[in-house]
């Protein structure tokens, strides 16, 4: 390297490291390894200018100053366009010619510094950040939208405490309320979960752990059913459950509509969980002897727990929300029902749809309240399926931790009780260890041999295969001998 | 004991009674769910069987609606779901696609993990919050819009807007509850089922086919274009297909927005239109038994058209993703 073709910073980094070498080797390197490269130092820059070092993911001042230019300029030349020399109005125009202008001039303050691809990788990245804005911002705005005309009405406390019995649409804010909306909606969606909840989750299991040519039919179909249009949901139930069976509206009759929407998706959502579940993790748990059902219950399912809440509080958000199948089979009351089976029993989206039918300003204000009131319920149990979801399947909280080390500690005094117990009279528990010694061919899955298996399911239980720090196994193989 | 006598022990699994319940009780639970979804469909089908073989094959082509007189065809429903769903797609689809692209390929860190919980969240906000906003913020503004469109690309027949004698209308009543403003509410609405679906695509996009086409000089657009997209292809059109089918099966927003409408629009911005699930909701209430088969009738045929579109979605889906794995 010649010295004067390298920068400065570089040409004192190895006039540093070349004295640095010099004293190596005087003082402990022998002749014959003097050419051994020496270890890399950091040089010692006191005293040496330097620049503040960049950082690589942040922009550069020009980049910068070609975006605050660009926007600057399209700002400029859409209010003279509008103000001086055409007569146009609208802020939607304005807004998209000014976004327009915006691209031109930054295509051309970018293509002034670097060549076409550079430019095109400029444009396109502006416009993957304008898509994500509008995104954004539209769907934050109409979220927002229902909130903010929500809060005429959701302030009064009468609102959330009071049904729309005695109030009539020409009635101000302070009178009538929601509250039969809110419990019909709770006691709904409770008797859609009760459904759900166990028949999915429990047939996501058979899906993943049985398995066989009639499983694959099942995920068929309920995939099948996820493309079942909400309105038709109901009108089944309409026409089957309502007109054939109850001859009334009513609360069931809804949550039967919610619970055939819903079914399909918590399969569906319950079986992607399931099959994210390390298949090792079952491997270990046959391995230590434990069967199918032990297995399911001690490990797949509280490996993917999270998961599942998450699938399942993500379903009931969408059960909640969604009115169409509601609409058909609930049937519209202003009075408090809390009885499912009988007569009509309204839910918060329908409350909405049924509110802001009415021309009375009002009851549109009582609409965009109920509206708000259900984005809020649909927020919370978003939010609480994040914090208890959110982590991939396997990763413990510090609480199951604590209560796996807890149950494998309990565990390992249970056996090794077991043990001393066993030791002390020696003609008890000879037979079964034994069999186990002169088994002809020690590979055979231990899946395989049941009346050994319950002596070795409880070691393997307790979550041990997924608690890498848990104690008892090692301690376990040794005792009984 | 010789070792002739030793042989292998058999392997066949004898399942425990724990095991058996186990699988008994799983398998029931399958048999539970299949009977309660082929119940919808086989009472569907069979309710809807009794209209159809009234109606005939005039069935696809009538465009009224009036089972009392025996004069009921979905063309015209269906041509306004159709419709809805189209405009609901070209907001959908472009907004989805940078926006995908936005969080897999530009954003970085917590603002990544951010937009991606935003996403999640908003796709699962009530259809009625969508529709409200259609109603009381969309509709007055986008009026003004949809008049620009019909006045200078009026040239093109869907952006005209005419009377049944052809004057070309230019009344701000003429533009309202239209199916495009139905379509963009429909459209922002799919746009969150959209994105995540296709989020997923492109994250599974190679490492190391990026880094070479980084290394080679590549600009990250061009490292997208010539590595991101070819892989997350099948996502993209997946994902549009998934939300084309949510799209189809919207009901109460578009219930919300538009003003029902019997015949054939093909002026997407004119006031009128309607769709499948619209029409079930107006008329199942006076619907008689036989407008009710009618009714049915209308309702499988969409969940047909959108059983389709599922299934080729996710074939499409997971074609692209067991190509993007074997790389």
């Amino acid at each position: 390297m010649t010295l004067q073709q390298a920068p400065v910073a570089e040409r004192t980094a190895a006039r540093l490291v070349d004295e640095h070498r010099d004293e190596v080797d005087l003082d402990d390197t022998p002749l014959r390894r003097r050419r051994v490269a020496p270890r890399t130092v950091m040089p010692d820059l006191d005293g040496v200018p330097q620049a503040p070092r960049r950082g690589l993911r942040r922009s550069t001042l020009s980049a910068r100053f070609d975006a605050i230019g660009a926007a600057a300029a399209a700002i400029c030349f859409t209010a003279l366009l509008y103000g001086w020399f055409s007569p146009l109005t609208g802020a939607v125009g304005a807004v998209v010619i000014a976004y327009l202008v915006f691209l031109g001039f930054y295509a051309l303050l970018v293509s002034i510094g670097s060549d076409r691809r550079a430019v095109a990788d400029k444009i396109m990245t502006v416009l993957m950040i304008s898509a994500g804005v509008a995104l954004f911002s539209a769907l934050v705005f109409v979220v927002a939208f229902a909130l903010i005309r929500g809060s005429k009405a959701l302030p009064h406390l009468n609102f959330l405490t009071q049904t729309m019995e005695f109030a009539g649409p020409l009635d101000p804010l302070t009178e009538g309320g929601i509250l039969h909306a809110i419990l019909g909606t709770l006691i709904q969606i409770s008797i859609a979960l009760v459904i759900t909840v166990p028949l999915g989750i429990l047939t996501a299991v058979f899906l993943n752990e049985v398995g066989g040519r009639f499983a694959r039919f099942v995920r068929t179909i309920s995939d099948a059913m996820t493309a079942l249009p909400s309105i038709v949901a109901g009108l089944f139930v309409y026409a089957a459950i309502v007109q054939l069976i109850t001859h009334q509206r009513s609360g069931f009759a809804a949550a039967m509509a919610i619970t055939v929407m819903m079914l399909p998706i918590v399969i569906r959502a319950s079986d992607v969980v399931l099959r994210l579940v390390a298949g090792n993790l079952r491997e270990a748990s046959y391995a230590l002897g434990a069967n199918r059902w032990k297995t399911v219950w001690h490990v797949v399912l509280p490996t993917a727990r999270s998961g599942l809440v998450t699938a399942v509080i993500l379903g009931t958000a969408r059960g909640v929300g969604e009115t169409s199948p509601v609409l058909l089979t609930s049937g519209v009351t202003a009075v408090m029902n809390l009885n499912p089976f009988s007569g009509p029993m309204i839910s918060l989206p329908l409350q909405v749809f049924d509110f802001v039918k009415s021309p009375e300003p009002n009851m549109i204000a009582r609409g965009f309240g109920t509206a708000a009131a259900l984005v809020l319920l649909v927020l919370l149990l978003f939010v609480i399926a994040r914090v208890i979801g959110g982590r991939p399947p396997g990763i413990q909280s510090p609480g199951e931790r604590r209560r796996a080390a807890q149950r494998s500690r309990e565990d390992l005094e249970r056996m090794t009780a077991a043990a001393a117990f066993a030791a002390a009279p020696p003609a008890l528990l000879g037979a079964p260890p034994s069999a186990l010694d002169f088994d002809p061919l020690p590979l055979a899955p231990v899946v395989d041999d049941t009346t050994d298996t319950d002596t070795e399911t409880d070691t393997a239980d307790p979550a041990g295969a997924s608690a890498p720090d848990a104690p008892a196994a090692p301690a376990s193989e040794e005792t009984p001998r | 004991m010789t070792a002739a006598d030793i042989r292998p022990r058999s392997l066949r699994t004898r399942p425990s009674f724990a095991d058996a319940v186990f699988r008994r009780t799983a398998f029931s639970a399958g048999i539970i769910t299949v009977g309660i979804m082929l119940a919808v469909g086989l009472f569907l089908s069979v309710r809807a069987s009794q209209a159809i073989g009234v109606a005939g094959p005039a069935f696809l082509f009538e465009q009224q609606w009036s089972p009392e007189t025996k004069q009921f065809g979905i063309a015209a429903v269906l041509f306004g779901t159709v419709t809805v769903a189209a405009v609901a797609m070209c907001v959908s689809v472009p907004l989805a696609l940078g926006t995908a692209l936005l969080i897999s390929e530009v954003a970085g860190g917590r603002l990544r993990s951010l937009l991606v919980t935003m996403v999640d969240l908003m796709a699962a906000v009530p259809s009625v919050v969508f529709g409200l906003w259609g109603v009381f913020f969309l509709q007055e503004n986008v009026i003004p819009v949809s008049r620009w469109i019909s006045t200078y690309f009026g040239w093109i027949p869907i952006f005209r807007v005419t009377d049944a004698q052809g004057h070309v209308l230019t009344d701000a009543s003429a533009f309202t509850s239209s199916a495009f403003i139905a379509g963009i509410v429909v459209g922002l609405m799919v746009v969150p089922t959209q994105t995540s679906v296709m989020r997923e695509a492109f994250s599974q996009a190679p490492v190391g086919e990026r880094e070479g086409a980084l290394a080679l000089g590549s600009t990250r657009w061009g490292m997208i274009r010539t590595v991101v997209l070819p892989f997350g292809r099948g996502g993209i059109i997946g994902a549009t297909m998934l939300g084309l089918g949510r799209a189809l099966g919207e009901t109460i927003a578009v219930y919300m927005i538009i003003s029902p409408l019997f015949t054939i629009n093909w002026q997407v911005l004119k006031t009128g239109s309607n769709s499948v699930s619209a029409l079930i909701a107006l008329r199942y209430g006076e619907a008689s038994q036989f407008g009710l088969s009618a009714l049915m009738a209308a309702g499988l045929a969409l969940f047909l058209i959108t059983l389709v579109i599922n299934f080729g979605a996710s074939s499409i889906v997971a074609r692209s993703r067991s190509g993007a794995q074997t790389n």
